[in-house]
């Protein structure tokens, strides 16, 4: 049973009670929304197949989008969503990737799923697969040292099959300068700057990889109120 | 205090320092690691090594042959411990390794939250010990590993006290997909006790307690023993504890834990093994963390009270109080 962008609202409202979201509890809904729905190469019945995707949510917190996405196709039953947070719930503020299929990566402390990612693009890479790697990180995330480590380290190894995509919502108290891309480009990355609202510009980034370089796409949405 | 200044690089590999145990016949147990894990990467397509700068000399050929398995990040711990979680995740088996400092205490929450809480497995290699490197200082001293190590779940800690040992060790670990800490340190014993399923070794039998030595101890505590009445138990490793040959020999309710890391690291397994029956117990180890001293190990076995002197002096009063 799959359902289409437009309820992801009323997914959502199962765990928030609210019919309505800010741009703060959506900022990830719309990149989410297209890797699955476009670019991802996963299902439901390939969550543990060694040659699929991997989805790496290292921003772990304000996980709502992420699990309206995952029940719209099929990762988890519907009914899950309204006990969200409670203790006989697999659905916890920060994912656990024990409890929920799909889920590839247990997050909540920033500035982990990056680095494990580059990781994960290794393996992968020495196995000689074909699957790619992406990870979502958050603007203020970027603040943990440990991205830099990533940054720089995969950019030398130039990881094809790694890509990052950046919630940008501006929410990091001392910003970068000149835009966080640079860091990335910086280090060789391969980047795109695009609206993290537009769906067809979403799909056409994660469709843009080198095949010797990482990738970074810079999602730009609504400032965090 | 200035002298912590001097030391322009303290994360530089140290020139001129002797390895440990290089004037001997038994090789180190670092030379000894990096032999056997690249055997391990040339006859196991799933290990991959994982350095942060530190031994990357000892793996370059097989860096060549194999750039996707065997990687040196640079000097980023915290790269080092989280790839080595993303391998695992990816079906490799990551062998991660600096000095125990790096590996364990400066990646902490990596080691915490890639490895363990995403229940994935690894083998990560801390060197030095506690103070194989005294004239380094704190910095390059990791008394406290494997009392970190005991806040997380399922752990297999190995102390080898020979290189031997070492390489059981670590082939057993690249065959298994448990989280598996190798603590190497120390001076290495002359004669190596290779064992089956992490079993501690009963060296002899005696009436007025058990003394366990663990790893690289068994040197001090073979001279410090010679004469009394004891149980002696050597143990090169220490997760799981081997509760079966400490209760089956057990006669007298006294169990001394000699440790190359922190004192009483292991009292709370000796509790628990001993719950049901009145016991007494010393744990004997590193006693201060950071003594603000520089000098050779043996000043420090000697500091700590682990030179053979100081460890027959207080087993002696623990027996016979």
């Amino acid at each position: 049973m799959t359902a289409t962008y437009a309820e992801l609202d009323r997914l959502m409202g199962l765990m928030t009670g609210d019919e309505k979201h800010g741009p703060s509890a959506t900022s990830t809904l719309d990149v989410i929304w297209v890797l699955y729905d476009q670019v991802l190469n996963v299902t439901p019945q390939t969550v543990d197949d060694p040659a699929r995707d991997r989805f790496v949510v290292s921003k772990g917190h304000g996980p709502m989008a992420f699990y309206a996405v995952l029940a719209a196709k099929g990762f988890i039953d519907e009914d899950q969503l309204p006990g969200f947070g409670s203790y006989g719930s697999r659905l916890g503020h920060h994912p656990d990737r024990l409890l929920i299929p799909g889920v590839e990566f247990s997050s909540g402390s920033l500035g982990h799923g990056l680095p494990a990612s580059v990781g994960i693009a290794h393996g992968l890479r020495a196995q000689r697969r074909d699957a790619r790697v992406i990870c979502l990180v958050g603007d203020a995330e970027y603040d943990e040292g440990s991205n830099s480590e990533a940054v720089v380290y995969a950019g030398r190894a130039g990881l094809g099959n790694l890509t990052a995509v950046v919630i940008d919502n501006q929410s990091s108290s001392h910003g970068w300068v000149g835009g966080i891309g640079r860091r990335f480009a910086a280090e060789e990355w391969l980047t795109h700057d695009i609206d993290g609202r537009d769906h067809e510009a979403i799909a056409t980034a994660f469709r843009s990889t080198s095949p010797d370089r990482p990738t970074a796409v810079i999602a730009h949405v609504e400032p965090k109120g | 205090m200035t002298a912590q200044a001097q030391q322009a690089d303290p994360k530089r590999p140290e020139p001129g320092s002797p390895e440990p145990g290089e004037a001997g016949s038994v090789p180190d147990l670092r030379t000894q690691f990096a032999a056997t894990t690249n055997e391990l990467i040339e006859s196991d397509p799933r290990i991959a090594v994982v350095l942060a700068e530190i031994s990357a000399d000892r793996f370059a050929g097989a860096a060549r042959r194999h750039p996707d398995r065997v990687i040196n990040v640079g000097i980023r711990e915290q790269l080092m411990v989280s790839m080595a979680g993303g391998l695992a995740l990816a079906g490799m088996r990551p062998i991660a390794h600096s000095f125990g400092a790096f590996v364990i205490e400066r990646a902490w929450e990596q080691v915490k939250l890639d490895l363990d809480h995403q229940d994935v497995g690894a083998i990560l290699v801390g060197s030095y010990g506690s103070y194989d490197w005294p004239a380094g200082g704190r910095t390059h001293q990791a008394p406290g590993d494997v009392a970190l190590i005991d806040t997380l779940s399922d752990w297999v800690v190995h102390v080898p006290g020979h290189p031997a040992e070492l390489d059981a060790q670590l082939r057993s670990a690249a065959a298994s997909t448990s989280r598996v800490y190798v603590r190497i340190g120390g001076e290495p014993n002359p004669e190596a006790f290779p064992t089956e399923k992490d079993a501690w070794t009963v060296l002899r039998r005696g009436t007025a307690g058990t003394v366990v030595a663990v790893g690289p101890m068994l040197r001090n505590v073979l001279r410090a023993v010679a004469g009394l009445d004891v149980t002696l138990l050597y143990a090169p490793t220490v997760r799981p504890f081997d509760v079966d040959t400490l209760r089956s020999t057990l006669d007298a309710p006294r169990v001394v834990m000699v440790e190359p890391y922190l004192a009483g690291t292991s009292a709370a397994q000796v509790a628990r093994v001993l719950a049901d029956r009145d016991h007494r117990q010393l744990g004997l180890g590193v006693i201060d963390p950071d003594p603000h001293r520089y000098g050779t190990p043996g000043d420090h076995d000697r500091l700590h009270g682990l030179d053979s002197r100081g460890l027959r002096r207080r087993i002696s009063e623990f027996l016979t109080p």
